[in-house]
């Protein structure tokens, strides 16, 4: 790598940008500013233009596979540092190929953007929806205990089941999706594949379910509860003097509030 | 020999689906570090070769293992290079103090605390050219309930739990009981308290176990689970002392209660598992 020294920067003129320029003007998603007012916030403005480019579904608008997998990434280090529990939901529009053979391709892509922002509806801006390829979406849910997996996903559900989406002037029809979902295991550094394979299969099981419905993978219950603690030592926590006893190095101690509890 | 085990269709060891198990293959594994797990494999390992057993312990920790340390053992070869493709698998096989074979994770093996399609594959190739050579292969495996760990333990026939009665250490026993068998359907799961007090504590904690168990694993009584318990192993100054001399005891002191204690452990093993299996 080049450093270039404040005396002498980038020369913008050098550089081959037309085609990126092109590529960014065309998705209209920015107004460049002008490179020869500040050739640094130009550059910086088709950089990052590129970037979110790359990280886009052209035409759902939502993230689009490579995001997909950097936020699945990013959100399995959190899960292994902080236990949080997250979710994945892969999503899959049924009998997708009968809007396309019946209604055209438009009437397909019309589908595909209108599901997807109902999809990106129905959850938080912190979770992650992405077009994970043809008529499949997926979303990221960091941070989602497993006692709401189930409902954000059959809310999703239903939200599209109940969309009427108007594919021409005089016809709207409506769809249907089925859910797998699959919890990052907690605690554990898995990888990004294993995860979606999980997903996948759930996705696969409400498929062969009947279709328009959720399948979620429950995360192992690693959680020991309060209540089954108190029920493995119990008789710890009661303070039983003669088990305190039993512990190596603690028999002076223990005995001597042995005592003082029988002396009460 | 490869037919031995066919490597079961690509899932995570999280998932649902358990792997077909192997024949005499015993994880020994805990839940929570420092219970000696380690020291158990190591010494009882010894204590079945005793027995004329042909013997092979095999360093499933692969992200933090210490075998090495307590076998005071650092081959050339070890497991990472097998799995690098750097050596043979019978390169990376030695012959450990008590008599008995080992197979160490090596310094590198970080890369591989991932379980990933890859590992999974280079673990069955290993596991499918070792078990047929041994009576009994017992696989150590790291502490906690990660993916690597699950997937270790779903190779082996038997899994031996151990324990001591410290509560954090019931506890994570405990959750890793509940995971087995939630998802490898385990029914039978043998315990071994270590560093206990007193005569009978093992036992005690056992049935504590087993009551918890009842109560909020085992709620289907056509899946009834069982913890066998299969011995306890005395707390006793000559283990520290073997460990700080990098010894085993089995042959620094075998006449101590805890040596004592290992060899019973390995009879009935023997008696109830290996012997079975064959």
């Amino acid at each position: 790598m080049v450093t270039q020294s404040s005396s002498s920067p980038v020369e913008l003129h050098q550089l081959q940008l037309d085609d990126a320029r092109a590529l960014l003007d065309h998705s209209m998603l920015l107004a460049l500013p002008s490179p020869e007012e500040s050739p640094s916030d130009y550059l910086q403005a088709v950089i990052d233009g590129l970037c979110e480019l790359s990280l886009k579904d052209p035409l759902t608008g939502l993230g689009n596979r490579r995001h997909f997998r950097a936020v699945q990434e990013r959100t399995i280090d959190g899960v292994a540092r902080s236990g949080d529990p997250a979710l994945l939901l892969m999503l899959d529009i049924d009998h997708f190929k009968k809007v396309n053979d019946t209604y055209g391709h438009q009437a397909g892509d019309r589908v595909l953007q209108a599901i997807g922002k109902s999809i990106a509806s129905c959850v938080r801006p912190m979770d992650t929806v992405a077009r994970y390829g043809g008529e499949e979406f997926s979303v990221v849910l960091p941070n989602c205990h497993s006692s709401f997996g189930s409902t954000v996903a059959e809310r999703i559900r239903a939200t599209v089941e109940a969309l009427v989406i108007p594919i021409s002037p005089s016809v709207s029809i409506s769809v249907t999706v089925s859910v797998g979902g699959a919890y990052a295991p907690e605690w554990v550094r898995s990888t990004a594949s294993l995860w979606t394979e999980r997903a996948d299969v759930q996705l696969y099981r409400a498929k062969t379910e009947g279709r328009n419905r959720v399948c979620i993978d429950h995360q192992q219950e690693i959680y020991v509860s309060a209540e089954e603690k108190n029920l493995l030592f119990g008789h710890l926590a009661l303070g039983d003097p003669a088990w305190i006893e039993s512990i190596p190095g603690e028999a002076t101690g223990a005995s001597a509030s042995g005592s003082m509890q029988r002396a009460n | 020999m490869s037919d031995v085990l066919n490597p079961p269709v690509s899932s995570e060891a999280t998932a649902s689906v358990p792997l077909k198990p192997l024949g005499k293959v015993l994880a020994v594994t805990s839940g929570k570090g420092g219970v000696g797990k380690t020291f158990v494999s190591a010494n009882l390992a010894a204590a079945l070769a005793k027995l004329g057993l042909r013997v092979l312990v095999l360093d499933a920790d692969l992200g933090l293992a210490n075998l090495d340390v307590v076998l005071n053992l650092y081959p050339k070869i070890t497991l990472h290079d097998v799995f690098t493709g750097k050596a043979k698998l019978e390169e990376a096989i030695i012959r450990a103090p008590g008599g008995f074979s080992v197979l160490l994770a090596g310094s590198g093996m970080v890369e591989y605390s991932r379980l990933t399609p890859e590992v999974r594959d280079d673990f069955l190739r290993i596991m499918n050219g070792l078990v047929p050579h041994y009576d009994v292969v017992l696989l150590d495996t790291g502490a906690g309930i990660s993916d690597v760990v699950l997937f270790a333990v779903s190779l082996a026939s038997e899994v031996l739990v151990v324990a001591t009665p410290e509560p954090t250490s019931l506890t994570d026993a405990y959750a890793t009981i509940k995971v087995l068998v939630g998802q490898q359907k385990r029914q039978t799961i043998r315990m071994v308290i270590n560093q206990t007090a007193r005569l009978g504590d093992g036992r005690a904690i056992t049935v504590q176990l087993q009551q918890v168990l009842d109560r909020f694993v085992a709620t289907d009584p056509a899946r009834p689970i069982k913890l066998v318990h299969m011995g306890d192993i005395p707390a006793d100054p000559a283990v520290r002392q073997a460990i700080m001399r990098r010894q085993l005891l089995m042959q620094a002191t075998p006449s101590c209660p805890a040596a004592m204690a290992i060899s019973q452990l390995a009879l009935k093993l023997e008696a109830s598992v290996i012997s079975v299996n064959r």
